[in-house]
């Protein structure tokens, strides 16, 4: 590339002897130099991996016209306990012992799709989706809060909502030794 | 040599071109993994970061728009009796994101560039009590992008993995208290590794 022919055009028989041509070729090595030095400059100042957004969208408290009251046959509550652990029990508040269970496809999501088939089994029409409640409880990490909305897109949950968790439950976390 | 100049060049056009430049984020927040895999915005958006700062859960505030972030200094000077010189609001201006109660904004304004990473950011203060300036800087950001671009901000929660709920709650119930149900949470894509 940036070399040129400067043999400079075939023998000459006793022709006039020419003065010998600078060589064309350019050094580049400064100028590979250089453009590496910005490269390395630029990958470190710039992000590649750019953050994802997961959208949330919370109940509107201000409208008191709308308020659905939770089917208990169909609903799942799932409590954040401390620790990257939880509780999740199906039906009323008290009534049936939560189970304590782990984040991940083995624990709670196999969970929450065997109560999704099971409600989607005994109902019928519009009530065959199940509803889902989220509590977190003040000891309960952020991280764990996006893993359980993570799982609800997961398996496939359009009802959800987080939900202030009540004494009773935040009893059995501790009870359980999630407090 | 020839080719390797080539490649380096044409590397250096793709990271120019590429570039967009990494923003310090004094909240030091390491976003959770999630399955999520919508880009966040770059333009348009309030994030709000929350981690720890000098041992204490601290919320910090970040609007793309700078000419939002030169109107909203204006508004919240004359909410609490604080006057910015041209200067101090030039710098706010260009300054992406920040985490100082009303009271030590202008101190931090007038820090010099090169001194600003040793500023103590200690968070917006974002009690639930009416002391509330958290509030005030997203409400009023809000106010000025409808009145500048006749646009809706988008809101983003940019918390660490570790922090927890009750700060996440707080600024949940700062969103709802102005009719802020629908925003983003920031996360990192999960990758098979930390699943």
């Amino acid at each position: 590339m940036a070399e040129l022919d400067t043999s400079g055009g075939g023998k000459h028989k006793g022709g006039k002897i020419r003065s010998k041509k600078a060589s064309t070729r350019v050094d580049l090595t400064a100028m590979v130099d250089l453009a590496f030095l910005l490269i390395t400059f630029f990958m470190y100042t710039t992000t590649l991996q750019k953050p994802k957004a997961m959208n949330l969208a919370m109940p509107d408290n201000t409208d008191k016209r709308v308020s659905l009251p939770i089917a208990a046959t169909r609903s799942m509550t799932i409590l954040l306990g401390s620790h990257h652990k939880l509780e999740w029990y199906m039906g009323e508040a008290g009534k049936t012992a939560p189970t304590v269970d782990n984040f991940g496809a083995k624990n709670i999501r196999k969970a929450i799709l065997d109560n999704k088939q099971k409600v989607a089994d005994t109902h019928s029409g519009d009530e065959k989706l199940m509803e889902v409640v989220l509590k977190p409880s003040d000891k309960s990490t952020y991280q764990d809060l996006v893993a359980i909305l993570d799982e609800m897109k997961i398996t496939d949950i359009h009802i959800y909502a987080i939900v202030k968790i009540s004494q009773l439950e935040l009893d059995d976390l501790k009870k359980n030794g999630l407090q | 040599m020839t080719a390797m100049c080539d490649v380096a060049f044409l590397l250096l056009t793709f990271f120019i071109l590429t570039a967009k430049p990494k923003i310090d984020d004094p909240s030091h927040a390491t976003v959770p993994p999630s399955t999520a895999m919508v880009p966040v915005a770059d333009a348009n958006m309030i994030t709000i970061s929350v981690g720890k700062a000098f041992g204490k859960d601290a919320a910090f505030f970040s609007v793309t728009e700078q000419d939002v972030r030169k109107a909203i200094l204006e508004e919240m000077g004359t909410k609490y009796g604080v006057s910015f010189t041209s200067a101090e609001q030039q710098r706010f201006s260009v300054t992406p994101i920040f985490g100082v109660p009303m009271s030590r904004l202008k101190s931090f304004l007038d820090t010099e560039p090169a001194q600003l990473k040793d500023f103590p950011q200690t968070g917006i203060p974002a009690d639930t009590t009416n002391n509330n300036e958290l509030y005030d800087w997203i409400h009023m950001s809000r106010q000025a992008e409808v009145g500048l671009h006749q646009k809706l901000l988008n809101v983003s929660i940019k918390a660490d993995r570790a922090e927890e709920y009750p700060m996440v709650n707080e600024i949940i119930a700062i969103l709802g208290k102005q009719g802020l149900f629908k925003f983003d949470l920031i996360t990192s894509l999960k990758t098979a590794s930390n699943n």
